[in-house]
């Protein structure tokens, strides 16, 4: 990224949803060692804002994204149809993927329409558009192991870019056995960030990224640390510790094999 | 938005493998549908299958990687010197210099599906060597392209079902504006398997003859499958006639239903304006749509307003689906490509199988090849969730 100077961004607003912390502040507390992490199960909230027609379509996705969304919006003081969206997720809705794999091999093919359309990597982006009335751009990335970065980097493009405010949307959701094996992921996790172009009353800190080859922040905490390295949305908790702390500070965020996205905080209170 | 040169692409498709075969289909009105054979489908159905897929081995680095959208990307990186163009552009720019953004809805798939198959009797363990991130993964895509180009600047897939690999010119061209990188391996590959195949069937969007986009009698689409790439880069200082820019892209959502858009194609028209203006276009400056043309009455029947609600209901326009299916996650980028190729031999593609245009859709579909000065074109992709793009090329001379 040597080209570039400004690929920077103001943090309007954050909403977290992991196991055992319930929201932001919750998660803040944790990160900035005013609490202790008490592990549990994601608890996630039934879905807001959608017709209640769609609203029983849902699943996880869906429920952990508009949880963690609306969160960072009420907190930037953003309008959500306002934003452009970026959505990324390692692996969608594993659980309905799970379900239409086992009725395509099973002898009765006929799958459940409803299913079918809520198979696609955007199934959230479309549900959030729904329950928010956003018309803006959508993104849906997919990166493995690398989504939250490779988030953070696409919203911080078109922040850059569009000169638009953004909410980056990361989440991860464990799926069913046989698939766990396979990708054991251990539970729901997700994270949102409003980022705007240029700074306001509601900024909480300028982030600008570049590139590093050095190794990933791990959690100074063990259980936290092992929390990052299990969910792949969770690789955004180095970066969110700075941001409860609201300390200055340099931040390796884990991306792709060789390479990792090293973000500079500067708070703005 | 600064204008971006396609230094090089290629398209695999029912309709042929590489530019001079998909080329020669085009000119040929050639559809590449057929009765569907595929795996274990019993649908009465046509598909655009790639023949050979299956055949196509990958070097055995890349072995970790097996599945048939990845043998599929292969035969399409392997055309028109695609690889080649790449490998020359890393040694201008550094192999860190250059970005891979490519498009899937299916990635993999197939492969679970057939793992599912083969489940452990007592335990229910899929097979031993079903890999989950070479194959299953959404991004295996992008991960198998890259180390098969020996890049290793950012890569990423973008996954919005129908308007995917549209979408991922749009995240290209801003990386390369942003100063983040120098190029981009933008493109698309989507692949046969029972999800999509079952899956549209059951919302009863599949017609059981090739389909026939923008007819009276359109009952559906036909799926097909598809590897389109292309090399974006910043227009070198002298630049040949022929080159293809990227001029506009445009982005929105419909925030209205899952799996069908507003009726009056607002979500459509809003990326539309929005392509114009980043190109700083006029709409009768666009001589030519390839519509998202799927061949489903409500799809087609919402485009068909929008379009001529934003470039007026001269446009002459058709959907190449007729000839290749619908490749889904492919879509945006063969169109791309098709554009590509539309602009350079100066060719409007007939929109073929169409019999009768419906009168009710106000736009000239073209049901004949047509010849004649092209200097600029569009093409929209629209997907599940409501998800729009729409992309504007130009000829440089």
């Amino acid at each position: 990224m040597s080209a570039v100077s400004t690929l920077a961004a103001y943090v309007d607003g954050v909403g977290f949803l992991g196991p055992g912390l319930a929201d932001w502040p919750a998660a803040a507390r944790v990160l900035s060692g005013e609490a202790r992490w008490e592990r549990a199960p994601t608890a996630l909230p039934p879905p807001q804002c959608l017709p209640s027609a769609e609203r029983r379509r849902t699943g996880a996705p869906v429920r952990l994204t508009l949880a963690v969304g609306l969160e960072a919006s009420a907190h930037a003081g953003a309008d959500p149809a306002s934003l452009a969206a970026v959505f990324s997720s390692s692996g969608g809705d594993g659980e309905n993927c799970h379900e239409i794999c086992q009725v395509l091999a099973s002898g009765d093919r006929q799958l459940s329409p409803t299913r079918f359309h809520n198979s696609v990597h955007n199934a959230a982006a479309g549900y959030w558009g729904i329950a928010t009335g956003a018309t803006t751009a959508a993104n849906a990335l997919c990166a493995h192991d690398a989504s939250f970065a490779a988030g953070l980097l696409e919203a911080l493009c078109q922040v850059a870019v569009e000169r638009t405010g953004v909410i980056l949307i990361t989440y991860d959701t464990s799926c069913p056995e046989p698939m766990h094996s396979a990708r054991p992921i251990p539970d729901a996790c997700g994270v949102a960030l409003v980022l705007r172009p240029a700074a306001g009353a509601a900024s909480l800190a300028r982030l600008e990224a570049s590139w590093s080859a050095e190794c990933a922040d791990r959690m100074e905490d063990d259980a936290l640390e092992r929390l990052r390295a299990a969910i792949p949305a969770a690789r955004s908790l180095p970066l969110l510790a700075l941001l409860a702390r609201q300390r200055t500070g340099r931040v390796l965020v884990d991306y792709l094999d060789d390479t990792r996205l090293a973000v500079q905080v500067s708070p703005c209170r | 938005m600064t204008a971006l040169a396609l230094t090089s692409f290629t398209a695999t498709s029912a309709i042929g493998r590489g530019l001079a075969a998909t080329l020669a289909s085009l000119r040929a009105q050639r559809s590449g549908l057929a009765p569907c054979r595929f795996e274990t489908v019993t649908l009465a159905t046509c598909v655009g299958e790639v023949a050979g897929v299956d055949e196509v081995q990958l070097p055995r680095a890349l072995g970790e990687f097996q599945c048939r959208n990845n043998r599929l990307a292969w035969l399409g990186l392997t055309q028109d010197g695609f690889s080649a163009a790449v490998a020359e552009c890393a040694a201008r720019h550094g192999r860190k210099r250059i970005g891979v953004f490519l498009g899937t809805s299916t990635s993999g798939i197939l492969e679970t599906e057939m793992a599912y198959r083969h489940r452990d009797p007592s335990s229910g363990a899929l097979p031993r060597e079903f890999r989950y991130r070479g194959a299953h993964n959404t991004f295996s895509l992008a991960a198998f392209a890259q180390q098969a180009l020996e890049l290793s600047g950012p890569a990423v897939v973008i996954s919005t079902a129908c308007s995917s690999s549209a979408k991922a010119f749009a995240s290209a061209r801003r990386a390369i504006e942003a100063g983040v990188i120098d190029a981009a391996v933008v493109g698309g590959v989507d692949s046969l398997c029972l999800t999509t195949l079952y899956g549209f069937h059951s919302l009863q969007l599949v017609s059981r003859t090739p389909c026939r986009p923008f007819d009276t009698a359109r009952d559906g689409i036909s799926i097909g499958e598809a590897a389109a790439f292309a090399l974006l880069e910043r227009p070198g200082s002298s630049l040949d006639a022929h080159t293809v820019l990227l001029t506009g892209t445009g982005e929105s959502s419909d925030a209205y239903h899952m799996s069908s858009p507003p009726p009056d194609g607002r979500g459509a028209r809003a990326a539309m304006q929005q392509a114009l203006a980043a190109a700083a276009l006029a709409p009768e400056d666009i001589e030519y749509i390839n519509f998202h043309g799927t061949g489903t009455a409500g799809n087609d029947a919402a485009e068909g307003r929008a379009v001529a609600g934003v470039l007026g209901s001269e446009i002459p326009g058709s959907s190449t689906k007729g000839a290749t299916g619908h490749t889904l996650g492919a879509a945006g980028a063969l169109e791309a490509v098709i554009c590509a190729v539309a602009l350079q031999a100066q060719l409007m593609p007939a929109g073929i199988n169409t019999r009768e245009v419906d009168p009710a859709l106000p736009v000239r579909y073209l049901r004949e090849n047509r010849l004649g000065r092209l200097s600029r074109v569009m093409s929209n992709s629209f997907g599940f969730g409501g998800a729009n793009c729409s992309l504007i090329f130009a000829r440089a001379g």
